[in-house]
C-alpha cells in the first residue's frame, strides 16, 4: 500500500501513487455504501471528532456518516458556538481536545493555514475539511473519483474550472490534484475573481467563458462565495450569470460528452442554470455527493491504518525491529 | 448619390499632409482622392478651402436625461453640425447617470434626434458614487465605448482596481480624471499669484500629478486600457511618458480651453472661465500645446458642458464649471494654427483621428473607403463671436465677444449634408 501520510492536510503532500491508492480504496466503499448494511470495522473503537470553525452542513454530514459507517465513535462540535466565542485560542482548543485522546480530527477553519497549525499540536491524524481559501483535499479527491468514474480515466483530460477561483479552496486543491495527474487545466472567470499569478501554475486563463469551454471534457463550476467577499468583485448577479454562468448554450461548446460538476451548494441562476444542474445526462453533481462519503471513508481508513502502525512501532520501542 | 469636392485643401491626419486636391464621395464613403469628377456627380467647388475629416469630440455633456433645458440631443446635434463635429462622444454624468443598460438604451434612442453620429460612454460606478462598479459587461455589449465617472474621482483604490481588473477581462476602456480629490476639493482656480490676489480657493497643479500617478499605478496592476480625460499641467507629462515606455495601454486628452486660455483670462471673476480642472499658468498651457504637437497628448476635445444662466450668474467659486464648446472648438483650434504652434493635420490628428482610433470607431480619416464624415471650412475667415448665435441651448462660452478665425462652410455625415 502506498499511503504513508500521517495527516491529510492538502493535496500538495500527496503523490500520484497515493492519490490512486486512495481512489482505489474509495471504490470499494462506493460499493459498500450501496448495500443495505453499510458497515465496516475499519475504525472500530476509534474516536473521530469533527471540529467546524465555519458553518457547514454537507461536508460535516458527509464526514460524520463516513466515520459512523466505519464504526468510529463520532462527535461533531460546532465550534462557532463554543469556547472560541469565549476567547480561547486555536492552539488551546487543540490541546484541550488532544487531552481527550481522539484518533481522527476533522477540522474546517475560515483561515488559511489554521488546520496545519493545529495539526502540529495534536497526537492524532488530522483531516483538513477546508481551511480558508487554501485547500479542501477531500473535495478534490471526491471530484477526482467522480471524473475517473465518468470519463474512465484521470489523465489527459481538458478540465475547465469556472467562476470564483480567487476565494475557492476547492479550486486550489483541484488544480494541484488534476495537475499532478497530468491534465490540461483551464481557469475561467472575471479578472476580479482570478488570483494573481495563477497562469504561472501551469493553467490557461480565460476571460471569455465560451473560449475557455471549447472542447472541455469536464466543466467544473464553482460557487460565488459571497461570504468570503468584502463586496464589489462583480457588478451584479445577472451580469455574472450572463457571462460566466453555465447554461446549455455555453455547454454546447464543450466536448459533446462533457460532464458538469459543482461542489455545492449551488446558486441556481447565478453560476449555473437550474435545468442544466438537474440534467442527469450531463450533471454529475449528485454523484459528487455520493463519492464524497466514500472518499472520506477511504481517507480515514488509510490514516487509521498508518496511525495503528505508528502506535505499534511506538509500543514495540525504537530500534527493536530495524536494528 | 455621387459628390465630388474639387479645388479643396485636403487635411489628412493619417499622412499628416495638407495639400490641394479633390475628393469623391459615393454611397456615404470616400470613393476616390485626386481624380476627376465622375459622370453625374454633384460637384462642390471648395475654392481652396480646407476639407478635413469631421471632428470626433470626446466628452460632450448633453442634458438628457435630467437637464434638457440646458441641452438636448437635438440642440447639441445642431451645434455639432455647425461646428464641424460629426461624432459626439457623450458623457454619462447626467441626472441620473448612465449607469445601467436600461439607461443606456434610453439615451441611445434619444440620440436619434441628432443629425450627427453619437457614441455613448457609461458611468464606471453605480450612481457615480465610487462604491460599486456598473454592469460593465452588459453596457459594453450594448455599445458603451468607455467607462468614466467624469470629474468625480473614484477615491477608493480597491473599488477602482477591481473595476479596472474587471474591465480588463471585458476589454473595456476606462477614462480617468487624474486629480487628487482631497486636494482639489472646493478649488476653483490653480494656486498661484492670480488665485492668491483674487482670493479664490485654489488647488496646486500637483493634485493632477498625484491623481495621475495613482491611476497609472492601478493601470499597471490591472493591465486595463485607460485614458486620461484631461492632462493640463507640464508636471504630469513625465508620468505619462514613463507609463507608455513601460508598455501600458494608456492615452491622454486635453481640453481646447486649456490649450487656448490661461488662469489670467478669468480676469474679474468671469464665471464662463471656470473649469474643472481650473485654467492653468501660461507655462503649462504652452507645455500642453507642445505635448499635442509631439503626440504625447493624443486627444483635443471641447468638453462641451452646457450650463444655464443661473448656474453661472453666481460668485466665481459658487458658479458651475464648464463651457459649451461644440461650435467653438474649431475656431479656437485655429488660434493654435495661426500662431504656428500646430499644423492643421496635427490638429485633426488630435481632434478626429486619435479619438476615433482609441475608441475603435470608423471615423477620423481622409482616405479611400473611410466614411464621408467631412467638414469644409475656411481657416482664415474672421468673426467676432456673439454667444447668442450659438445653436446650443446654453450660451456659456468664454469666447463671447472674442475675435476668432475659422468658419465652418459645410458639414457632411456619411455623405449627407447636415450643415451649410
Amino acid at each position: 500500500m502506498t499511503f504513508r501520510a500521517r495527516h491529510l492536510l492538502g493535496i500538495d503532500h500527496l503523490g500520484p501513487p497515493e492519490i490512486v491508492t486512495l481512489l482505489d480504496l474509495a471504490e470499494t466503499y462506493v460499493d459498500l455504501n450501496k448495500r443495505t448494511v453499510k458497515h465496516s470495522d475499519a475504525l472500530a473503537g476509534m474516536t473521530q471528532i469533527n471540529m467546524f470553525f465555519e458553518n457547514s452542513t454537507r461536508t460535516q454530514a458527509s464526514f460524520e456518516l463516513a466515520g459512523k459507517r466505519l464504526g468510529a465513535d463520532v462527535m461533531s462540535m460546532s465550534v462557532a458556538h463554543s469556547s472560541v466565542k469565549k476567547g480561547e485560542t486555536l492552539i488551546d482548543t487543540a490541546l484541550t481536545l488532544n487531552a481527550m485522546h481522539p484518533d481522527i480530527l476533522v477540522v474546517r477553519h475560515p483561515q488559511s493555514g489554521a488546520v496545519n497549525l493545529l495539526a502540529e499540536k495534536v497526537n492524532c491524524a488530522v483531516i483538513n475539511a477546508g481551511d480558508g481559501r487554501h485547500e479542501h483535499p477531500t473535495q478534490a479527491l471526491l471530484d477526482a473519483l467522480t471524473i475517473r468514474r465518468a470519463k474512465g480515466r484521470l489523465h489527459r483530460l481538458t478540465i475547465a474550472i469556472c467562476g470564483d477561483i480567487a476565494h475557492s479552496r476547492v479550486a486550489r486543491s483541484n488544480l494541484i490534484l488534476l495537475g499532478k495527474m497530468e491534465n490540461r487545466l483551464r481557469l475561467i472567470g472575471p479578472r476580479t475573481l482570478m488570483p494573481a499569478g495563477v497562469a504561472d501554475l501551469g493553467c490557461e486563463v480565460y476571460d471569455d467563458m465560451r473560449e475557455g469551454l471549447k472542447g472541455a471534457d469536464v466543466v467544473m463550476m464553482l460557487r460565488l462565495q459571497r461570504e468570503r467577499m468584502d463586496g464589489g468583485f462583480i457588478p451584479s448577479e445577472r451580469e455574472y450569470f450572463h457571462r460566466w454562468g453555465l447554461d446549455a448554450e455555453k455547454l454546447a461548446l464543450a466536448a459533446p460528452d462533457a460532464i458538469v460538476m459543482h461542489p455545492g451548494p449551488m446558486n441556481r441562476g447565478v453560476e449555473i442554470d437550474g435545468t442544466l444542474a438537474d440534467d442527469i445526462n450531463r450533471s454529475v453533481i449528485q454523484d459528487q455527493v455520493e463519492m464524497g462519503v466514500a472518499v472520506r471513508m477511504a481517507a480515514m481508513d488509510l490514516l487509521a491504518r498508518n496511525l495503528r502502525a505508528e502506535r505499534g512501532r511506538a509500543l514495540a520501542g525504537p530500534g527493536l525491529w530495524d536494528g | 448619390m455621387i459628390m465630388h469636392f474639387q479645388n479643396a485643401r485636403l487635411i489628412d491626419p493619417e499622412g499628416l499632409s495638407d495639400e490641394p486636391g479633390s475628393l469623391t464621395v459615393e454611397n456615404g464613403r470616400i470613393a476616390a482622392l485626386g481624380t476627376d469628377a465622375p459622370e453625374g456627380a454633384t460637384v462642390i467647388d471648395c475654392n481652396g478651402r480646407a476639407l478635413a475629416p469631421g471632428i470626433v469630440d470626446w466628452g460632450v455633456k448633453i442634458g438628457e436625461p435630467g437637464e434638457r433645458h440646458k441641452e438636448s440631443f437635438r440642440s447639441a446635434g445642431l451645434a455639432a453640425a455647425a461646428g464641424g463635429v460629426t461624432t459626439m462622444i457623450v458623457r454619462p454624468d447626467t441626472v441620473p447617470p448612465i449607469d445601467t443598460p436600461e439607461a443606456l438604451e434610453f439615451v441611445a434612442r434619444r440620440a436619434a434626434d441628432a443629425p450627427v453620429h453619437i457614441r455613448h460612454m457609461a458611468a464606471l460606478t453605480k450612481a457615480r458614487e465610487g462604491r460599486e462598479m456598473v454592469e460593465i459587461g452588459f453596457l459594453y455589449d450594448l455599445g458603451a465605448v468607455a467607462f468614466t465617472d467624469g470629474v468625480r474621482v473614484v477615491t477608493d483604490t480597491k473599488v477602482l482596481s477591481r473595476a479596472m481588473a474587471y474591465a480588463k477581462g471585458i476589454g473595456a476602456l476606462i477614462v480617468g480624471h487624474p486629480q487628487d480629490a482631497g486636494l482639489s476639493k472646493g478649488a476653483a482656480a490653480t494656486s498661484g499669484k492670480f488665485a492668491s490676489l483674487y482670493g479664490i480657493p485654489a488647488v496646486s497643479p500637483m493634485a493632477e500629478v498625484i491623481g495621475l500617478d495613482r491611476d497609472l499605478s492601478l493601470v499597471a496592476m490591472s493591465g486595463c486600457r485607460w485614458h486620461a480625460d484631461q492632462i493640463t499641467v507640464a508636471d504630469a507629462l513625465p508620468a505619462l511618458r514613463r507609463a507608455r515606455k513601460a508598455g501600458l495601454d494608456v492615452s491622454a486628452g486635453t481640453s481646447i480651453h486649456h490649450l487656448t486660455l490661461n488662469e489670467f483670462d478669468v480676469g474679474d471673476y468671469r464665471t464662463f472661465f471656470r473649469f474643472t480642472p481650473p485654467l492653468r499658468s501660461e507655462d503649462d498651457r504652452l507645455a500642453m500645446v507642445q505635448a499635442v504637437a509631439d503626440g504625447e497628448i493624443d486627444v483635443i476635445a471641447s468638453f462641451h458642458t452646457p450650463q444655464d444662466e443661473e448656474s453661472k450668474r453666481l460668485p466665481f467659486e459658487a458658479a458651475a464649471p464648464g463651457a459649451v464648446g461644440l461650435q467653438t472648438l474649431l475656431p479656437a483650434a485655429m488660434r493654435l494654427y495661426h500662431s504656428g504652434a500646430l499644423s492643421l493635420p496635427q490638429l485633426w490628428r488630435a481632434m478626429a483621428l486619435n479619438p476615433a482610433k482609441r475608441l475603435g470607431l470608423d471615423a477620423g480619416r481622409l482616405s479611400k473607403g473611410a466614411p464621408a464624415d467631412l467638414v469644409l471650412f475656411d481657416p482664415d475667415a474672421p468673426f467676432v463671436l456673439d454667444r447668442f448665435t450659438l445653436k446650443s441651448k446654453s450660451k456659456n462660452t468664454p469666447f463671447d465677444g472674442a475675435r476668432m478665425q475659422g468658419k465652418v462652410l459645410g458639414t457632411w455625415v456619411a455623405g449627407e449634408r447636415v450643415f451649410g
